[in-house]
């Protein structure tokens, strides 16, 4: 440890430009080695992955082990094959991962229960429609009750896709009706949240299900219970009880933070109690407090997920993506960070000691030693966040010396799959026929979602912003969530000018057209579901197939590195997209050690591809995704007979020409625009 | 939308919007919130805010609900940076545009100042503008103001040529041409291929109805080009006639506005053809349109937006005047229409027809007057008749056209003289029984061309050419040419070599008329002898559901389809020239109930025809299972309980009738595909048919009919009358001049005698 403390000279270490593109993270590096502080990217530096655990030929299931498999032929102690041992592995993580969405899920229908039964302070249902409509999908009542009424059956409904032991999870029924049937002929339709994940452990418990084929066959079940059913429930509620986001106009980067304000950052993944900061933040009470202890108000920020909660619905702006959390309190200027659940580094603490920044834990499920612990409670949520807002506020007189780097960048968030039926049509005409069409005529080439993390072992924001700035050149729509929407915000990727000028001619008419940015920010990880329900509707406007694995689009998570980003791609795949990994293989093996240990990542390529239409594969190489997506997408045109894609063909429409002619003198702008009129 | 026309558009709706907030307080208060608000005959209210909202405007004061509707759908204008998506927003606040328009229309109305006055102008054809209280007013004169909205009597009348495709769609024009030359040449293309044009709008005070007026334009329904205003504002009057296709044969209803907006964008062929610069609230009411799925084509420099989606292609275009390819402005007028047809992809079917003048349907209904006469042939003067007739085929040489006689060069100006036209025709699938058919044809065929009048039929045929006709170089032969062209074009699958001769000279005229007559003697029997019973095939006819998806019209020998434009020989005809078509014969099969009309070949179609929708339908009655109507019907036939009878309004009559509705209203109720026992829709010659509602009593349950039908059909119920062995019985029947209500009805029926009131119940 103490050599790394030691920040020059820098053996082995990379320079802050070689750890990330983001200038900003690029200044609190380089303040970091001044003041030789640890963070994630110098941790990473000198701590290298385990070579063998990384690649998936180690088990640490029993107490037998753990077993390293590293020669040709050799098993565990219990005679575990590689892939085996591999596919354990994998659907651990996918459990843990469906785990984390899933629990996030079942707290919120909590609140929404909570709400129906009017025992939940400070939370209303913004969204009633969206309520309607949800509950519709389930055949619950909705005419002549109130929104309660119908939220309380609503709530009931989602907490039994947890704890349900048999027939089909509810939310199946939204999926396109061919995927449905291939699911039910596979024998994957998942039967209840809890249960699949459940099993999942269960069958990679020692002396299991050792059938490698038939432990990925429960993957697959296990991350349809998380897409098609807890992250879809979380995303439903988090609508229902905080608002549909629809485009609003917000900031990101560390720039955000004030220095003349009490900045108090949220951090996490759920809209719960950040929302209620949100409201606390704005009370006058709070607003007063705060301008008594000589700030000029409550700046408030978010980070990871929890900020595209709150800045898809608020605007309030995100101070970072998950590697940045370090960052930001390095700023000095952060008076509380309060974090929730998943994705919050324990180094945090040991980090905010050196400034005056208070680390709150507020989940029940998460404590971390050494932090402030206000355990949050929805049946008292208003002054719960109050209570932290005075913390924070009382921390400001303890503020030293700030150093906010001045970088941030505008965005416009908030496209939910309900807002963008109404983008392309308004009230009376939205539909996804334009995008449909733009996609068959060629002008928009294919979909791409670039979602998840950010990886301190891959040069910060570089892939998310390389692979997302070569594809809409070649006029691939990029829709985006997490940390990925983050990355490329910060480099003006999702604002509306972005569509002029950093995308291709098709994809420039359809932004101009639209009114949108090139990259549509859906929302944080669990909202990956709206990406399943905006390929639904694509599929279901016609055009493009009849099931989501011959749309022309694919999934790209460049930098990942949670489960969750494991379980996403899992049931992506099963969905039918094609899911590309960027970083590290955790089925990788070594070909030239061990020959099977490649086994489960072909299953995961080919076999999965024969089976759902979709396929996983991990890639190292920005440059390699790009030219395989670019394939993969051409691939699905061909198949579905669309015209191969073409640059000059498209292009010619928009403002550029009158915005030019009404630049000119009056006299000749009049006939240059008119013509002469007799 | 492009932001440069969002923002326009946008800043267009919020100021139109508040104009019409402010005229309906206002009026609320000068007026009071009870006034009536209404478009004169027509049944839909103010139709874009049924439509759109489920509002049925009556009042002044529903305005304000009309008004609170669009205020909600406005945004505000994209930022210049950083803006957030505005292509949903600019469509709602196009949505706003209309019906702020459509309010401030309404307002206008009652104040007097729509439809907008003009001095001096006169309507080709009558006008929308007649009072429902007052037929004086309508009587008095249809001059001296635009039209403003489209009554529905005539948006049915135009409903057999919109739906069968003879009319493919519209063009909403805004604005003015580069010069009066453009201007009529725009309109003559568009008139060539049968489009409506309506005109509103102007540029800097000046509008395109100003610059066909200066050229001698004939404007009105007529004519196929309908000036509604000059100021944009009017342009509502467009999609009000779209939203009312939509309702009248989609069988939509109000407030399903998604789905009459969709109906128009895969139905109704339309588009808005924007002339000169374009303003904010031209840009405004352009993105209301674009819901219907119209693009915008402009002959300026404007942005383009070329993705599609929520128009079937591209959504606006610009094709400014001065850069399209042309010799002159004649022909970049040319390829502007063409560009808009591209466009919208209409159909347009197009027969060259090689004569001098312009020559579409746009010209069926010009009139031609003494003073603008060169010559007529036929009517009080002399005499005309046409006479087709089917030959071998190596006895016509195709192409052939011969005048047997003098021209018309020594004849004085404002002369006449007799002719015969005499048609052979040749072809394998050719029949005797389509001679009537193919005849029939002459008279619209030869009324397609500008500067020619036509009137009648067989040997009471009267025709005027007009000196600008003649002028252009129309001679005899022109006909000819006309019949040659349109009969391939129109019947090739039956006909396959065309030969006219145009006869003036005295002794051939006689011998050729004696001929005709005994072949017009020779089909009247045919026609008599041609029963029910004496087939074994009825027709299907589906040409409407294009429009009205559901409807299915079953035409039998006495049973003309209720448009009155297809009977049972021109279906037969129909289905040899497409035996895929519209029209396919049913064979009836086992007759389940002849006193009603049954058979098990009709069931089973109506089933299949209607999708479900009708199970069962009784050919001769009104009162079981009436056969259902679309929307194009010539009359409503509406049982009337208290007289133990059944009224029949003529979509000629705007008058009250004695079931407290008009026309208008009563449409609602008949079209739309929807079985309702007691109304029915059908052609006026039905009335004359044995089979007429016999399964009910037949003619003798007429109690009261329009007197337009008892003018027109004289003839006809005379021989109807003495049937029944009562040649009295039409003065026994009420109209609209003696009678329009219940209540007076009856003691007028009783005072003479009529015979509904002693037969049996008919409920």
């Amino acid at each position: 440890m103490a050599e790394q403390d030691i920040p020059s000279p820098r053996r082995g270490r990379r320079s802050p430009q070689e750890a990330s593109v983001d200038p900003a993270a690029q200044a609190m590096l380089a303040f970091a080695d001044e003041i030789g502080a640890s963070t994630a990217f110098s941790r990473a530096d000198t701590l290298g992955p385990c070579n063998i655990g990384a690649v998936g030929m180690c088990c640490s299931l029993c107490g037998m082990g753990p077993c390293r498999l590293t020669k040709d032929g050799s098993t565990g102690i219990c005679g575990a094959t590689i892939d085996t041992i591999q596919a354990r592995n994998f659907i651990r993580s996918v459990a843990a991962g469906a785990a984390a969405h899933s629990d996030h899920g079942r707290d919120l229908a909590f609140t929404l229960k909570a709400v129906a039964d009017g025992e939940a302070e400070g939370y209303t249902i913004r969204d009633v429609p969206k309520l309607r409509v949800v509950a519709s999908h389930y055949g619950i009542n909705v005419r002549d009750r109130s929104p309660e009424e119908i939220a309380g059956d609503l709530a009931d409904l989602y907490l039994d896709q947890f704890g349900r032991q048999q027939g089909v999870l509810e939310p199946i029924g939204r999926a396109p009706v061919k995927r449905r049937k291939r699911w039910e002929e596979l024998g994957v339709t998942p039967r209840g949240i809890d249960r699949e994940i459940v099993e999942a452990l269960h069958r990679t418990h020692m002396g299991d299900d050792q059938d490698p084929a038939h432990i990925l066959h429960h993957a697959i079940r296990t991350s349809l219970a998380d897409g098609w059913g807890g992250s879809m429930i979380a995303t439903d509620i988090s609508d229902i009880l905080f608002g549909t986001p629809a485009p609003l106009l917000g900031e990101a980067n560390l720039g955000v933070l004030k220095d003349d304000m009490v900045n108090v950052v949220v951090h996490g993944h759920e809209p719960t109690l950040s929302e209620m900061i949100v409201a606390a933040s704005r009370d006058p009470d709070i607003v007063e407090y705060a301008r008594a202890a000589g700030a000029n108000g409550i700046n408030l920020a978010g980070i990871c997920c929890t900020a595209n909660e709150i800045l898809m619905r608020q605007g309030i702006p995100a101070a970072g993506n998950f590697l940045q959390q370090e960052l930001a309190i390095l700023t000095g200027a952060i008076e509380a960070m309060v974090v929730d659940v998943q994705c919050i580094m324990q180094a945090l603490v040991a980090l905010a000691e050196g400034f005056h920044t208070k680390i709150i834990t507020t989940s029940p499920k998460v404590k971390i030693k050494g932090a402030t612990h206000i355990e949050f409670d929805e049946h008292h949520a208003v002054g719960i966040a109050k209570d932290i807002l005075r913390l924070a506020i009382d921390n400001y007189r303890e503020r030293g010396a700030t150093h906010i780097p001045d970088y941030r960048n505008t965005l416009t968030p908030g496209f939910s799959h309900e807002y963008i039926n109404y983008m392309l049509g308004g009230s009376y005409r939205g539909s996804f026929r334009p995008l449909n069409d733009a996609i068959m005529a060629g002008r928009i080439r294919g979909v791409a979602a670039i979602v998840g993390c950010t990886n301190p072992r891959i040069q910060h924001d570089s892939m998310h912003t390389a692979i997302t700035s070569s594809l809409l050149q070649q006029d691939v729509l990029v829709v985006e969530t997490g940390c990925a929407a983050i990355a490329n915000a910060k480099f003006g990727l999702l604002i509306g000018d972005a569509g002029l000028d950093k995308v291709g001619p098709g994809l420039r008419e359809v932004c101009e057209t639209v009114g949108i940015p090139p990259v549509l920010h859906m929302g944080s990880c669990v909202d990956n579901t709206r990406i399943l329900t905006v390929l639904t509707q694509m599929v279901e406007e016609g055009g493009l197939g009849d099931d989501i694995d011959e749309v022309p689009a694919i999934g790209i998570a460049p930098e990942w590195m949670s489960e969750k980003a494991l379980s996403i791609a899992t049931y992506c795949v099963a969905s039918g997209a094609y899911v590309i990994m960027g970083g590290s293989n955790p089925v990788e093996g070594r070909q030239d050690k061990v020959p099977e240990s490649v086994l489960v990542a072909d299953h995961m390529s080919s076999g999965w591809n024969e089976m759902y239409g979709g396929k996983l594969e991990f890639v190292d190489d920005a440059d390699e995704i790009i030219s395989r997506t670019i394939n993969h997408i051409d691939a699905k045109r061909a198949t579905l007979g669309l015209p191969e894609y073409n640059p000059t063909r498209f292009g010619m429409s928009g403002d550029a020409r009158v915005e030019e002619l009404e630049a000119l003198p009056l006299q000749e702008r009049r006939s240059a625009l008119y013509g002469a009129n007799s | 939308m492009s932001r440069y026309i969002a923002t326009r558009a946008i800043r267009g709706a919020n100021g139109l919007v508040a104009e019409a907030e402010a005229m309906v307080s206002s009026a609320i208060l000068d007026q009071g919130p009870d006034t009536p608000v209404a478009f004169p005959n027509t049944a839909y209210y103010l139709p874009v805010a049924l439509g759109m909202t489920g509002i049925e405007v009556e009042t002044l004061g529903q305005l304000s609900d009309v008004v609170a509707h669009a205020r909600r759908l406005l945004h505000p204008v994209p930022a210049d940076h950083q803006w957030t998506p505005y292509l949903g927003e600019t469509l709602d606040s196009g949505m706003a545009t209309l019906l702020a328009a459509e309010t401030i229309e309404a307002i206008r109305y009652i104040d007097g100042r729509q439809p907008e006055v003009m001095p001096g102008f006169d309507l080709a054809g009558g006008s929308a503008f007649t009072s429902p209280d007052t037929d004086a007013v309508a009587e008095e004169s249809p001059n001296g103001h635009l039209n403003g909205a489209i009554d529905d009597i005539q948006l049915r009348s135009w409903g057999i040529q919109l739906v069968d495709g003879r009319m493919p769609g519209f063009a909403a024009i805004v604005g003015c041409a580069k010069s009066n030359e453009v201007a009529v040449q725009i309109v003559r293309e568009l008139q060539r291929r049968n489009i409506l044009c309506f005109l509103s709008g102007n540029v800097n005070g000046r509008s395109i109805i100003h610059q066909l007026i200066e050229e001698g334009v004939e404007l009105g329904y007529d004519t196929y080009t309908v000036p509604f205003g000059t100021d944009t504002i009017s342009a509502i009057y467009a999609l009000g006639f779209a939203t009312r296709s939509a309702l009248t044969f989609g069988g939509l209803k109000g407030g399903q506005g998604r789905e009459i907006l969709l109906y128009n964008k895969d139905r109704v062929f339309a588009f808005v053809l924007a002339l000169g610069e374009v303003d904010d609230l031209k840009y405004a009411a352009a993105a209301g349109a674009i819901n219907f799925g119209f693009p915008v084509i402009a002959d300026t420099v404007i942005p383009q937006i070329l993705p599609t989606g929520v128009t079937t292609y591209e959504h606006v275009v610009s094709m400014p005047f001065n850069e399209i390819d042309g010799v002159d402005d004649l022909e970049r007028a040319e390829r502007l229409v063409q560009k808009c047809i591209e466009v919208r992809g209409v159909k347009v079917h197009i027969a060259d027809v090689p004569v001098p003048v312009p020559y579409g349907s746009a010209f069926e209904g010009e009139v031609v007057r003494k003073a603008d006469m060169r010559v007529e042939f036929g009517g009080k003067q002399s005499r005309a008749f046409e006479y087709l007739r089917m030959a071998e085929l190596d006895k016509v040489t195709d192409g052939k056209i011969e005048v047997v006689g003098p021209d018309f060069s020594e004849i004085e100006p404002e002369g006449h003289m007799d002719l015969g036209i005499v048609v052979d025709v040749a072809g394998r699938q050719m029949e005797k029984d389509f001679e009537p058919v193919l005849e029939r044809q002459i008279h619209y065929f030869v009324n397609g061309a500008s500067g020619i009048q036509h009137i009648g039929q067989r040997d009471i045929a009267w025709i005027r050419l007009s000196t600008k006709a003649t002028d252009a170089g129309f001679r005899l032969e022109g006909f000819g040419k006309i019949l040659h062209a349109r009969f391939h074009a129109d019947f090739g699958a039956i006909v396959d070599k065309v030969q006219v001769t145009l006869v003036t000279d005295p002794p051939m005229l006689t011998e050729l008329l004696n001929e005709a007559r005994v072949a017009y003697d020779f089909r009247n029997k045919r026609l008599e002898d041609l029963t029910d019973t004496a087939v074994d095939v009825f027709y299907s006819c589906t040409l409407c559901q294009s429009f009205a998806p559901n409807h299915v019209c079953i035409v039998s020998p006495e049973r003309l389809g209720l448009c009155g434009a297809y009977n049972w020989l021109d279906c037969k005809a129909s289905f040899n020239i497409n035996p895929t078509g519209p029209n396919q014969p049913i064979k009836l099969g086992r007759s389940v109930d002849s006193i009603k009309g049954y058979w098990e070949g009709t069931n089973e179609y109506a089933k299949i025809g209607s999708h479900g929708v009708v199970d069962e339908v009784a050919m001769y009655s009104i009162m079981e299972n009436p056969m259902t109507a679309c929307g194009c019907f010539e009359c409503i036939v509406m049982l009337i309980p208290e007289a133990n009878g059944v009224m029949v309004v003529s979509r000629e009559d705007t008058s009250m009738t004695p079931a407290g509705m008009t026309f208008s209203t009563l449409a609602g109720l008949a079209g739309g595909g929807i079985q309702t026992p007691g109304v029915m829709g059908v052609g006026k010659f039905y009335l004359a048919s044995p089979k007429f509602i016999s399964a009910d009593g037949g003619f003798k349950r007429v109690v009261w009919m329009s007197s337009f039908l008892k003018d027109s059909m004289s003839d006809e119920l005379k021989v109807v009358a003495d049937l029944a062995g009562d040649p009295a019985l039409i003065d026994r029947i009420a109209d609209e001049r003696l009678v329009t209500t219940v209540e007076e009805l009856l003691p007028w029926l009783e005072e003479h005698e009529h015979p509904a009131l002693t037969m049996e119940a008919i409920l």
